[in-house]
């Protein structure tokens, strides 16, 4: 998709006003959050294992070339194919040539940060297949054409009603007077509308949440099972993913997996962890004949070792958005791409640039929550600011912000200055907020549009105490 | 580490004022040095501290953030201990700094020496001076919001509820989600204001639904966001800092509140 | 960019930021021993159980993420703990299994009512009965192995899955689990797929509600059997 991350205010102004959306933000805090707290005390090992899943990674990560060979040469022994992709066109390529190899016309789709990341669905479609996210909530913003707003839970901004409207409108071939009233009701109406839809496909495509060098394997997580059920009908299954989710050993995929789903969902872990290596086996009934691996990099490789490495061990559990006050309050589409969050503000303008996503890593109180429950320890808010770095070394700052900072450090940086200057003003602005606060001030429009600024109680706490020491 | 904080009987402390309480509440600033007093401690402030730099270092303006953290560094080098009235304020000395300086081994060296001296005030009384009541009375079901910096990246969390327990006529009750930032963020409430204020509308949401009277903090920044929204809200919740109320210097108007002709 | 350069550039890229080259004798060592003899991290303390401790937490995991378990003392009792389960949720009587040995040693013929298919999974099969190999008690998780045997679209397609899983194989950590599958496999490369299931099918996508059944199965049932 196109990013409208430059677009982040208006975008956030339009969310806040959203009450629909306010309502199904709310609920976050019960499901993911509550549950989360939950496993998290279940678990006595849970803090430590947290320093584990960041150790695999971090390894990992330093032998990252080493692993993706390891990795290679397995898929390989086991009949499948690994492709590699520089950039997103590269694996965009790589798919639509598999697809038209193969003569499909319709593909299945599992939930996959990286598919939206290089907008593959678009590409399917101008080349005339047709692809079917069959993840419940993909598939509600599939109907919809909207991006995900969560990325776990990418169709978390919806409720009952427009998901009904939205059925009903596409699936004209059911009967008018079918009561889609609950949940329940719309998931069983999807549910038989899919399972067509997994029948008939020629090729599926999946993301992976793992890959392992020791076996060749990608894998997969889901309560649903679309994932499976898009792996092992079609005759082509797809892996779309990137190169930092490798890990070395099935006990490290384990490691991660005990912090993923509780991290996640708050589950002890997900319904279905699917282990998938290599095409199906003489004698195997079922399974894709074919089995591909699309590795993309797409700037990741060039994260790695700098400022943003850390950013490298995410394992995409949705965590920190959850718990984040800003997000909370605007959703996930305001951040106007794939990736929404504190996560998002961190990898979205290492992959499509500052200038475009230059609010992202700003709008952040950097209140540390998504550090605090990161499973990979990910210094989120330092990332944010390394970025709020680079964007002032490329004076994206805003003009009078800037303007003011300056003065402010200017004063700031001479303390005599400082001292007469705050001892002029400060008294002064402590006159007109006689009633200990003000309702409307010049340059604080910002504060005041919304609260009362308290005034100053009178004379600087510097003037108050000398005055005291000259008196003693 | 309190044993070895210990061997000092009567350590000189620095007081780290803040800008919000210098310019804003001075009164938070008289409550700290008298809460330093009782706990042992001789308390100087240094003329020559002006703001730790933290406007600068969030906004990505590091020069300045350097320039400003040697001034507080050079301020500050004579004292056992510096001491601010924030965990923000003192997030920043004690964490930040290092990362800030730690390019230069001669500066690293300098900011990773400071760091260690620095506290946040009520940790401070508590943890290194085993402070385990006070003196006072402050007459108030209250509620108490945890500042994000001072949780997080400092652990404070027990010790002012600790001090709390000891005011005489004080009820503390919890409000839901207390550990959630209020919206403040320092220079976020000034780019994002609309977000800042959906995210302090939930916050008093909270305060009122908690049926207190009397709002504390550790942090001045988010007590005058929060003290802002409640009084245009018109709801009337009173709202201090919690070294007003440990110090037992309750007879100034609350913040944002006038001296409703008393003077 | 053709496929071979562009794995050379990513590979490059890669060692270019970690200021590495590919031949430092150190890192291919490091690599080659991790990839060569696994070893476990962190298990969590819970999953050091085993025998009827190890049934146990998995059955108390199972049930807590929906399952449905029951304990069949031999082979002979399962036919019918199957027919009254079908009957109890007013299911057909029929079923489809793959090949499996143990599934084959069950003696259906003993409940007359049931009518066992044989084969893959297909689009509108009710129930299927599969074999797990392996189970981890820690999260209640099932470890079911691709083939003939337990065809995987019996995992997914049909509406009620029914596992079957000896009591001797059942372990504490998914460490136990996946050296149980090592040792099954050998040198032989791991199946197609392995599918590790620990509940039946679910959806939180709409209002954070969950629902049973969203894509496959809506019931899993398991028999512990011994």
């Amino acid at each position: 998709m196109k990013p409208v991350s430059h677009a982040f205010k208006d975008n956030a102004k339009q969310a806040l006003a959203d009450e629909p959306l306010r309502r199904a933000l709310g609920g976050i805090k019960h499901g993911f959050v509550a549950n989360r707290a939950k496993a998290r005390a279940k678990l006595p090992e849970f803090e430590r294992l947290r320093d584990e899943a960041r150790a695999v990674k971090e390894h990992t990560l330093a032998h990252l070339d080493l692993y993706l060979e390891a990795y290679e040469k397995k898929v390989t022994e086991t009949g499948g194919h690994v492709h590699w992709a520089a950039t997103a066109a590269d694996a965009r390529a790589a798919i639509l040539q598999i697809c038209q190899a193969a003569g499909a016309k319709t593909v299945t789709k599992g939930k996959s940060m990286v598919g939206e990341e290089i907008a593959i669905n678009e590409h399917l479609e101008a080349a005339g297949i047709t692809p079917v996210e069959t993840d419940l909530g993909e598939y509600l913003i599939q109907l919809r054409h909207e991006p995900p707003s969560h990325i776990i839970a990418p169709a978390i901004h919806l409720n009952k009603g427009q998901v009904e409207a939205d059925f009903r409108r596409e699936h004209t071939d059911l009967p008018d007077n079918r009561v889609l009233e609950e949940p329940a009701q719309l998931v069983a109406e999807a549910r038989a509308v899919l399972r067509k839809q997994f029948l008939a496909a020629d090729v599926g495509i999946t993301g992976a949440n793992l890959l392992i060098a020791e076996t060749g394997t990608s894998v997969i997580v889901t309560n649903e099972g679309n994932g499976d059920l898009t792996q092992c009908l079609p005759r082509i299954h797809v892996v779309i993913t990137s190169i930092e989710k490798m890990v070395p050993t099935l006990e490290d995929a384990n490691t991660i997996l005990r912090v993923l789903a509780r991290s996640a969902t708050g589950q002890e872990c997900s319904t279905y962890t699917t282990f998938s290596t290599g095409p199906k086996r003489d004698g195997d009934p079922d399974g894709p004949d074919e089995y591909h691996v699309v590795v993309l990099d797409n700037g990741r490789s060039e994260m790695l070792g700098g400022q943003f490495h850390d950013m490298l061990r995410c394992i995409r559990c949705g965590a920190c958005m959850n718990h984040c006050p800003v997000y909370g309050a605007i959703g996930g589409h305001a951040y106007g791409w794939v990736y929404p969050g504190p996560m998002g503000a961190v990898l979205t303008p290492s992959l499509i640039g500052i200038d475009e996503a230059g609010n992202l890593p700003n709008a952040s109180t950097f209140c540390g929550r998504c550090e605090a429950v990161c499973p990979m320890r990910i210094p989120l808010p330092k990332m944010m600011r390394h970025w709020r770095e680079r964007e002032y070394e490329k004076g994206n700052t805003p003009a009078f912000y800037k303007l003011s900072l300056k003065a402010w450090a200017y004063a700031a940086k001479n303390p005599r200055l400082y001292q007469t200057l705050t001892g002029l003003l400060i008294p002064l602005l402590a006159r007109f907020g006689s009633k200990g606060r003000f309702r409307s001030l010049p340059l604080a429009s910002g504060w005041t549009r919304y609260r009362d600024l308290p005034a100053p109680q009178g004379k600087t706490f510097q003037q108050l105490w000398r005055a005291k020491e000259m008196r003693s | 580490m309190a044993g070895k904080n210990q061997a000092i009987s009567t350590p000189t402390v620095g007081l780290f004022v803040t800008c919000l309480v210098d310019l804003i509440r001075p009164s938070v600033g008289f409550a700290a040095v008298k809460l330093l007093e009782e706990a042992g401690c001789r308390v100087e402030v240094p003329q020559s501290q002006t703001c730790c730099g933290q406007p600068a270092y969030n906004s990505g303006d590091k020069s300045d953030a350097r320039a400003l953290a040697l001034n507080t560094i050079a301020a500050f080098e004579g004292f056992d201990y510096v001491v601010a009235p924030s965990g923000s304020c003192a997030g920043m000395l004690k964490h930040h700094y290092p990362e800030l300086l730690g390019d230069d081994p001669e500066t690293a060296e300098r900011a990773n020496k400071f760091a260690q001296k620095v506290y946040e005030l009520i940790s401070f009384l508590v943890d290194v001076r085993e402070m385990k009541a006070v003196s006072a009375a402050f007459e108030a079901n209250t509620t108490y919001h945890d500042s994000c910096a001072g949780l997080r990246e400092l652990g404070i969390k027990k010790q002012p509820r600790e001090l709390l327990a000891s005011v005489k006529g004080l009820t503390l009750t919890e409000m839901d989600e207390a550990e959630i930032c209020c919206g403040f963020g320092g220079t976020f409430s000034i780019k994002y204001p609309d977000i800042s204020n959906a995210i302090v509308e939930k916050k008093t949401g909270n305060i009122t639904a908690s049926k207190t009277t009397c709002l504390l903090a550790g942090d001045l920044g988010c007590l005058m966001n929060m003290a802002g929204k409640l009084s245009r809200e018109g709801k009337r919740v009173e709202v201090r800092h919690v070294a007003e109320v440990l110090a037992g210097m309750t007879d100034t108007p609350a913040i944002g509140q006038g001296d409703e002709g008393t003077q | 960019m053709n496929a071979s350069n562009t794995r050379e550039s990513v590979l490059g890229s890669i060692r270019g930021s970690l200021r590495v080259t590919g031949d430092d004798a150190a890192r291919v060592d490091a690599v080659r021993k991790r990839l060569k003899a696994p070893s476990p991290n962190l298990v969590p303390e819970r999953a050091n159980v085993r025998g009827e401790e190890s049934i146990a937490l998995l059955t108390e995991m199972l049930e807590g993420q929906s399952a449905h378990v029951s304990r069949a003392k031999t082979l002979d009792e399962i036919p019918k703990l199957v027919a009254n389960y079908l009957r109890k949720n007013n299911l057909p009587a029929e079923f489809r299994t793959g090949s499996d040995g143990l599934l084959a040693d069950i003696p259906w013929g003993k409940a007359t009512s049931l009518t066992h298919h044989l084969g893959r999974g297909q689009g509108d099969d009710a129930v299927a009965v599969s074999r797990a190999r392996t189970a981890a008690a820690e999260t209640g998780t099932l470890f079911l192995t691709s083939g003939p045997e337990n065809p995987t679209t019996l995992n997914f397609l049909p509406d009620t899955h029914i596992v079957v899983i000896q009591a001797k194989d059942i372990l504490g950590s998914y460490e136990d689990g996946w050296n149980a599958i090592r040792k099954i496999y050998g040198k032989r490369p791991l199946p197609r797929a392995v599918n590790l299931i620990s509940g039946p099918s679910r959806t939180a996508d709409i209002e954070q509600i969950i629902v049973m059944g969203a894509h496959g199965p809506r019931r899993l049932h398991v028999i512990i059997a011994g």
